[in-house]
């Protein structure tokens, strides 16, 4: 096993062992292969930089590295956007740990050997967060290497494997070239993604949103406090930004919405499809210290005529997020409001019941203008998890949940 | 009579009223909002600037040598603003810290050392936060050996506790302490025509004729480039720079918020300096006429504040003195903690539980106790602590003023944010200024301690 920084500064050789120059940098290509150290800037003196592939390196040791071929087969160094350079590009930088969910700074690579018709390959098997790298790191070229290899036998080892780093790159050219892909990071819970995403800097936070599918990039701005939602929204494409937002929950995207300049969120809007943009525009309407700007118009509502039975299927056969749905809205024939049902009633009840007998007690719900306040006490006073906001003929205009309560009572 | 309908009418009349007003205040609302989300921490991190040791170096060159340091102020205050407001702009700009920068330019090796240099000059600030304490306390009559243990105490707590940002403002409000000085410096009735008169260098003033009789010309030796040298170190901190850069980062300044936080800084920078310029004319009319030419504990320091409260100055130097201290207690461990396990890759901050950051709680409350410790064990040394400390300070400054000019005329960094050629001129003369004067103090005190080592 060897590491980064002890490769960093070795001196080369080539096949008649003659000196070639020092390790100046190396580089992954990731195009051709994930994790194989692909080339190695070789330089000496004032002359001009060479590169050695990896088919070129017969043997690596720490501080030393014997070449194949002569020095002549070498070719001079042109900078690649599409090759990964080890000092540049990740020691001291900034990853994301899959694995570990979080945002980490690299100290140093351990890489392993891997031997084929007389070449040795380097490939890169962990990045090293803790404090071995970190002594490594301060010592190397100052103390004798076993001292180095023998203090940081002694500290707990804090590492990360190569399949479980993200790199952060903002550029979204050099991002293609580098295949950085952020599947990994979709497969994450998208609040432990916000809180990554919410560590690093706005270019990188940027690059990171652009690059997720639209679900998941909405489903992390929804968790984002608000100024970087709107920060991100911004910059975005207006194209992406309003399918992020057509992803949203209506009431969120009208949150994000009101943060922005008119001529923006105008501009969103037009880009939105007809109803989704309805919607939110409504929602925007309402002052967010009220009920209408804290609902969502975004609820499920059946007849409360219809049998159990029937509104069971009837659920089966729509696409609703069952995970946030416990209470469903009743209206009456006139398309007035006429009561809630909890699901786990629902669940519970007779098949033919019909579900008007299932009704909540006490009857509540809310006007739009309704101050905040008055949600609030609502909420606390009858331990609501849903409530309905009505407009003046009692038509219901759409719902408040307990989460929307709790994020704004958190501000 | 009124009928109920009537009077139903008006009320809604009202309503209405009540809501068009309410409308029309709306947008204003939420623009002084987004200013006040901004604004603060140039404020902060000036005002914090005034701690123990601050009002111990004003103090102490007031009284030393009157007027004749005041020139300085206004250099100071264009070094000031022109090293904060580098910092907020790579805050706003980057979106990542100071430390963070280092770390990500300059190599794990520079930042350890960066990081080391940080820790002891600010372990020296903390003690010397630990000293004003320990002399407020004797000011009004309590053991030193309970109130600095208890304000140890009492700080870690509170920042564990995460109330820290609460007391924050508390400690902000009390800082109207500072105008016990400017009330006192008016009722001392000082030539106010002279004292303006010396924030031009008087260097230079003693060739006008006409001013010339009113001029006192410092004599520059040493000891008068320790006052300098500390008086630099104490306005113009290096943790400042972390501080602001970190706090404009977690504000989420932005390039469109950016001009109320240059505003900011700019308002924090002229307000330090106002406050500094009362402290130096009171103590010089109060003690420095009167021959007192050295403050050696609180009580000399306090009878600058006699015009002002008669036999209760000490009290009032006292409650000023604790404040200041407590403030600058309260957020330099923190700050400094974060800022070198953020440069060094170490899990930090406060909303984090204990095992998950080991070493940053660890370095917090080493930085904390030892502090505190220390300033039992050196009581004697007190003064010489709160003047060493700034010198300390003065001497990391252009380390890190260096880092911050290189990394802020980067294009790959800034863009087009970079320094223009006059702000960088600036720049470059207060570091280069910095680290002459800081070479005059090393030789000096080295000078000294060979020619005189007793003292």
């Amino acid at each position: 096993m060897l590491t980064a920084t002890e490769l960093m500064g070795a001196k080369a050789y080539d096949a008649q062992g003659h000196y070639v120059g020092k390790v100046r940098e190396f580089f992954v290509e990731p195009a051709e292969q994930p994790n194989r150290v692909a080339h190695f800037l070789l330089a000496r003196g004032s002359f001009q930089p060479l590169v050695a592939r990896h088919d070129q390196v017969a043997t690596i040791e720490a501080g030393k590295v014997e070449l194949s071929v002569p020095e002549r087969a070498l070719g001079p160094y042109q900078p690649n956007e599409g090759w990964l350079a080890v000092t540049k590009d990740l020691l001291d930088q900034q990853i994301i740990d899959t694995s570990g969910r979080k945002v980490v700074r690299v100290n140093d690579l351990d890489l392993t050997e891997q031997r084929t018709n007389g070449n040795v390959e380097l490939r890169i098997a962990q990045v090293d967060v803790g404090l071995p790298g970190a002594v490594r790191r301060l010592l190397q070229g100052i103390a004798p290497p076993r001292m180095i290899r023998g203090l940081q036998n002694r500290l707990p080892a804090k590492t990360i494997r190569w399949e479980f780093v993200n790199l952060v790159e903002p550029d979204p050219l050099r991002r293609l070239k580098l295949r950085i892909t952020h599947e990994k990071l979709e497969d994450l819970h998208p609040a432990d993604l916000a809180d990554i995403v919410e560590e690093l800097s706005p270019a990188e936070r940027q690059g990171i949103i652009a690059s997720l599918d639209e679900e998941t990039a909405a489903a992390v701005l929804a968790e984002l406090d608000a100024r970087l939602t709107t920060q991100i929204v911004e910059k975005l494409d207006p194209g992406k930004a309003a399918d992020i937002l057509e992803e949203m929950a209506p009431d969120a995207a009208a949150d994000v919405l009101g943060e922005l300049s008119k001529e923006t969120s105008e501009e969103l809007l037009e880009e939105m499809p007809g109803q989704e943009a309805n919607e939110v525009r409504e929602l925007l309407e309402f002052d967010p210290a009220t009920a209408g700007g804290m609902m969502n118009t975004d609820f499920v509502f059946v007849g409360d005529k219809s049998l159990r039975d029937e509104v069971v299927e009837w659920m089966r056969e729509q696409d609703l997020n069952l995970d946030q749905l416990d209470t469903i809205v009743l209206l009456d024939g006139g398309a007035q409001f006429s009561g809630t049902v909890s699901v786990a009633r629902l669940l519970l009840a007779e098949p033919g019941q019909s579900l008007s007998e299932l009704k909540m007690e006490p009857l509540l719900n809310i006007q739009p203008n309704a101050d905040e306040k008055d949600v609030f006490e609502l909420f606390d006073k009858y331990n609501l998890r849903m409530l309905t906001v009505v407009d003046e003929d009692g038509r219901p205009l759409g719902v408040i949940t307990v989460d929307d309560v709790v994020s704004k009572l958190l501000k | 009579m009124w009928s109920r309908e009537s009077l139903e009418a008006m009320g809604e009349r009202w309503t209405e009223r009540v809501q068009s007003v309410r409308d029309a205040i709306r947008p204003f609302r939420r623009r002084i909002m987004l200013f006040l989300a901004v604004v603060g921490p140039g404020l902060i991190v000036s005002n914090v600037d005034n701690d123990a040791g601050g009002i111990y170096t004003y103090a102490q060159s007031g009284a030393k040598y009157g007027n004749a340091v005041l020139w300085s102020l206004i250099p100071m205050t264009i070094a000031l603003y022109v090293s904060l407001e580098m910092c907020s702009r790579m805050g706003a700009f980057t979106g990542k810290g100071l430390s963070d920068l280092v770390r990500e330019e300059f190599g794990f090796r520079v930042t350890f050392f960066l990081m080391a240099a940080v820790l002891f000059v600010n372990l020296g600030n903390v003690m010397a936060e630990f000293t004003g304490v320990f002399w407020a306390s004797e000011a009004m009559g309590i053991s030193r050996y309970i109130s600095v243990p208890i304000a140890a105490i009492l700080v870690w707590v509170l920042v564990v506790q995460g109330t820290a940002k609460a007391v924050e403002r508390i400690f902000l409000a009390i800082c109207v302490v500072y105008f016990a000085y400017v009330i006192s410096a008016f009722l001392a009735k000082p030539d106010w025509l002279v004292a303006l008169l010396h924030l031009l260098p008087p260097q230079l003033m003693q060739y006008v004729p006409t001013i010339k009789p009113y001029v006192e010309v410092p004599k520059f030796d040493a000891a008068y480039a320790v006052i300098l040298a500390g008086l630099v170190g104490t306005t113009i901190a290096p943790w400042q720079h972390f501080f602001l850069q970190a706090a404009v980062v977690e504000k989420r300044v932005g390039p469109r918020q950016y001009s109320a936080t240059r505003n900011d800084v700019l308002v924090g920078s002229i307000s330090c300096m106002v406050i500094v310029f009362f402290i130096i004319v009171c103590t010089a009319s109060t003690l420095h006429v009167k021959g007192i030419l050295d403050v050696d504990n609180a009580g000399t320091a306090a009878i600058a504040l006699r015009p002002l409260a008669g036999k209760f100055a000490s009290l009032l130097f006292a409650v000023g003195l604790l404040n200041a201290s407590l403030f600058a207690a309260s957020i330099l461990p923190l700050s400094t903690s974060y800022v070198v396990c953020e440069a060094l890759g170490f899990e930090s901050g406060i909303d984090r539980k204990f095992g998950e950051a080991k070493i940053f709680y660890a370095l917090y409350t080493a930085i904390i106790f030892l502090g505190g410790f220390l300033v039992l064990a050196l009581g004697k040394f007190a003064n010489a602590i709160l003047l060493w400390s700034q010198v300390l300070n003065g001497f990391l400054l252009p380390a890190v003023l260096i880092f911050v000019l290189i990394l802020v005329n980067r294009k790959d960094l800034m863009g087009d944010q970079v320094n223009t050629r006059g702000f960088n001129w600036v720049a470059w003369i207060s570091t280069v200024a910095m680290i002459v004067l800081t070479l005059i103090v090393a030789y000096t005190s080295i000078h000294d301690l060979f020619v005189h080592p007793s003292s």
